[in-house]
């Protein structure tokens, strides 16, 4: 059971900012003026950031990617319900899982830059384990939230905070936790842009999805918190659940995706299982829908292959961009808000419909009973991961 | 806690280039000597891949294969659970010396290489893989938090789980301020049933609390206990020393500060 959620990105700090933005088919994107990066691209930059001042016992995790993990954390009431669940299952009975691809990579970008012009050494303070580890971000979340029960980061490219809602909920079901926060936190970077511009994935303009003339993707940070509790007693009818995940590899190659979307099919095919639903079900998919030509062409074959070609799609990346290894657990956040407020949002720019695309991309927000949807991620190196949300079958 | 049962182990690490050879020095029939360690690049990896894949990624997917060859597993057929502390220290240092440099031309091989699933991913293309495959990472913890993610894949998938938990030494500076002196790696091919004179080992995870604010005793053998403490993927010896003596009994491993796994350990006969 979904007990506690909060998403901040560049279309809104908390939940309330982002049903709004997606109400209002707004886009956070805007032309790339982070830092002194120069890269011809829209970003999704978060507002604020910086501003965050870390706790002094929390001064070694001091780094963009944590400082945004804090601001998120202190939106809706999350902590709050955090310790709700300490006061039910114990502070050792509450697991952490959090996705991340790059952590604090802009801080040891930074140490790189101020290395000591005699001996080569990175600046004293440069913390290893607090920012540039892929377990930092685990670490300060854990810290800050005043947990004890077990931990672990998953770093699965753009699928890590899909990927890491699997998890949480297999530790749940062996027993080991009670209760987990689960969530992605990325932030901007320049091996993220320059990385991404080397392999001429980059949109010049905001990103549009699924649109017969997309152009690559935008690159946006984010963080997103989710707490999963075990299911005691009868089920919650005005809950949201989550009722089923399903993990593949696409064993094809390292940056394209499986030409016919094979691994993605797999992906979807084992949530479905996993939920004990039929493909009829799904109300509603959040495409991982990144913007580039092959992506997306992938997804849609996939989609196809699995749904037919009715089940209404779309992908909220021309919000809020690609938000890699936070994608995954943003993404779910929009799901459990379509199922919450009975709507599906749309792309703020839909462009042309790309005729060869077989699916049924909505170009308008639209309304309704929605009841079960499902989020997909997929990653470099193969990696895919499917959710499925909604309220108790 | 449903018990896992071992069934096929690889090892290579600094003077230790196999689990044959990892016997003899865990039941100290032979000394260890530190040495480096070598690599032997599985055969199966297409050759493009084995031209881009990096010297960590080689090591996993030699542990990898090795443990599925002794189980008579199919490496296409477990899912697969990839666990390190760190991501490519060379690659690491590589983008961020020349983003330093002013050189924003990163190469795009280096890139896709950068993730920390690579491993994941070569392990995919090169055996076919298709099942689920987790990526994590838990600072000097991982090992153990890379079993605690197997043994929950296993009790809910109940098919065969290779988890593979690989580090690699960092270039200088990244080294100064995480020193790991070589390359080691280990993977354990896991089972949910027994299967009579072919599982090694029974693991359970000791109770819904399985955990100790206390380390357990350090390894007998000096020069072991330091390897074990030098790399994180190589905290996995105290197990893999209780494997191999077929001990009965508990085992602590490192996870967390100040929190142990405590894993019960058996000999399957």
């Amino acid at each position: 059971m979904i007990s506690g959620m909060t998403s901040t990105s560049c279309i809104g700090r908390g939940l309330e900012q982002t049903l709004a933005a997606l109400h209002g088919r707004r886009s956070g994107l805007a032309p790339c003026a982070f830092r002194d990066m120069v890269v011809d691209t829209w970003v999704g930059e978060v507002a604020g950031v910086d501003d965050e001042k870390m706790d002094a016992d929390l001064r070694d995790f001091n780094c963009r990617n944590n400082r945004l993990a804090q601001l998120a954390l202190s939106q809706d009431g999350f902590a709050d319900a955090v310790e709700a669940a300490v006061a039910r299952w114990g502070r050792r009975r509450v697991g952490v899982f959090l996705g991340t691809s790059t952590a604090g990579m802009l801080r040891t970008e930074w140490a790189f830059r101020h290395r000591d012009a005699d001996n080569g050494q990175l600046p004293t303070e440069f913390v290893y384990a607090g920012t540039h580890s892929p377990y930092s971000l685990t670490d300060f979340v854990r810290r800050k939230l005043g947990l004890a029960g077990p931990a672990v980061a998953v770093s699965s490219a753009c699928s890590s905070s899909a990927k890491v809602f699997a998890a949480a909920q297999r530790m749940v079901d062996c027993g080991l936790v009670d209760a987990a926060v689960v969530g992605g936190v990325d932030s901007l970077c320049a091996t993220i842009l320059y990385g991404f511009e080397s392999l001429g994935l980059l949109a010049k303009e905001a990103c549009r999805p699924f649109s017969g003339d997309r152009a690559g993707i935008s690159i946006g940070e984010a963080a997103a918190f989710m707490l999963v509790e075990r299911v005691t007693g009868p089920q919650d009818r005005e809950a949201v659940y989550l009722l089923g995940a399903g993990e593949s590899s696409d064993a094809y190659h390292m940056s394209s995706p499986h030409p016919e979307g094979l691994g993605a099919r797999l992906a979807m095919e084992r949530a479905l299982a996993s939920a004990g639903l039929g493909p009829e079900h799904i109300d509603y998919i959040n495409l991982h829908g990144t913007g580039t030509v092959a992506n997306d062409a992938a997804e849609a074959i996939a989609i196809a292959n699995v749904f037919g070609t009715a089940t209404a799609c779309s992908s909220t990346k021309g919000a809020t961009g690609h938000t890699l290894g936070a994608a995954g657990a943003l993404e779910a956040t929009i799901c459990v808000l379509a199922v919450q407020n009975g709507f599906m949002p749309s792309s703020p720019y839909t462009g042309p419909r790309d005729q060869t695309l077989e699916i049924n991309y909505i170009s308008q927000n639209q309304g309704g009973a929605i009841s079960t949807v499902l989020s997909n991620s997929f990653g470099f190196g193969g990696s895919n991961c499917s959710l499925i949300f909604g309220r108790p079958i | 806690m449903h018990p896992v049962y071992v069934e096929g182990i690889g090892v290579l690490g600094p003077g230790m280039e196999s689990w044959q050879e990892a016997v003899c020095l865990l039941k100290s029939e032979h000394a260890y000597r530190p040495g480096k360690t070598i690599l032997s690049p599985p055969e199966s990896l297409p050759p493009a891949e084995r031209r881009r894949a990096s010297r960590g990624v080689m090591a996993a997917l030699q542990v990898g294969y090795a443990a599925c060859a002794m189980a008579g597993v199919l490496p296409a057929e477990p899912a697969s659970v990839f666990a390190s502390s760190g991501g490519d220290g060379d690659i690491c240092n590589a983008i961020c010396s020349a983003l330093a440099a002013g050189d924003h031309l990163i190469s795009p091989t280096q890139f896709h290489n950068s993730v920390h699933n690579a491993i994941s991913g070569y392990w995919g293309i090169a055996t076919g893989a298709m099942a689920p495959s987790s990526v994590v990472s838990a600072y000097d913890g991982s090992f153990a938090a890379g079993l605690l993610e197997a043994v929950s894949l296993l009790v809910s998938l109940r098919t065969p789980v290779l988890l593979v938990a690989s580090d690699q030494d960092y270039p200088f500076p990244l080294s100064a301020v995480r020193p790991v002196p070589d390359i080691f790696a280990v993977a354990l091919l896991l089972t949910v049933t027994p299967h009579p004179g072919k599982s090694l080992a029974q693991i359970r995870i000791a109770g819904d609390l399985p955990f100790a604010e206390l380390p357990g005793q350090a390894m007998s053998d000096l020069q072991l206990d330091d390897l074990s403490r030098a790399i994180p993927a190589a905290r996995c010896l105290p197990l893999l020393q209780s494997i191999a003596r077929q001990d009965t009994g508990n085992i602590v491993l490192a996870y967390l500060p100040s929190q142990y796994l405590v894993l019960e350990v058996a000999p399957c006969r």
